[in-house]
């Protein structure tokens, strides 16, 4: 049990980083402001949720007893993030920020 | 091994974190640059838990918890700002 958590604790944790690369990837290489907030929106929030949920694996396995602090990193990463892409997408719609249409929708 | 995974995936972070400073001083408008900024903060965030895992301590939690609030304010006050021009009406 221990040796299956150890293991799990080592895949997520290099995925997490992997997550955050490529959000950062997304967040440089989009067009437009609000294709970029899809990176750090969706895909770096998937990442610190892979490295909590390692820490959490990794602190039961050598403690031998459930570890949830992380999990709270977890659980307000995810509330807060949504709220936050959207303040700033409404403030970008505010300033007028040029944005692709899909096609047959054009203005 | 878990020093080894996470020595990866700190280094991953550290890239990401790099490719987010480049979007922080080009971004062509200041919502690229707050959500750099945001960006900025959730791998900060992960690059703690990562420190934490390499170092096998359970010190880092919580830093990690005030970087992941002070973010989440941050980015909710200059949205506010750039919505409103003003932070408390």
């Amino acid at each position: 049990m221990n040796v299956v958590l150890e293991w799990l604790a080592c895949v997520l944790v290099v995925l997490g980083g992997l997550a955050c690369l490529l959000g950062s990837l997304g967040l440089v290489r989009f067009p437009d402001v609000f294709t970029r907030l899809h990176g750090p929106g969706k895909v770096t929030t998937l990442g610190v949720g892979c490295i909590a949920l390692a820490t959490v694996a990794w602190f039961s396995a050598s403690e031998g007893a459930p570890a949830v602090q992380a999990l709270l990193i977890l659980v307000f990463v995810g509330m807060t993030t949504p709220v936050s892409v959207h303040l700033v997408a409404r403030a970008a719609l505010h300033r007028g920020l040029p944005g692709r249409r899909p096609p047959g929708e054009e203005r | 091994m878990i020093a080894t995974a996470a020595g990866i995936a700190m280094l991953l972070i550290g890239l990401a974190m790099a490719l987010s400073c480049w979007r922080l001083l080009r971004g062509p408008d200041v919502v690229d640059r707050v959500i750099a900024l945001d960006t900025l903060y959730a791998n900060a965030c992960a690059l703690l838990l990562a420190l934490g895992l390499r170092d096998a301590t359970a010190l880092h939690f919580e830093a990690a918890l005030v970087i992941a609030m002070l973010g989440f304010l941050s980015t909710a006050a200059f949205a506010k700002f750039l919505l409103r021009g003003d932070i408390i009406e």
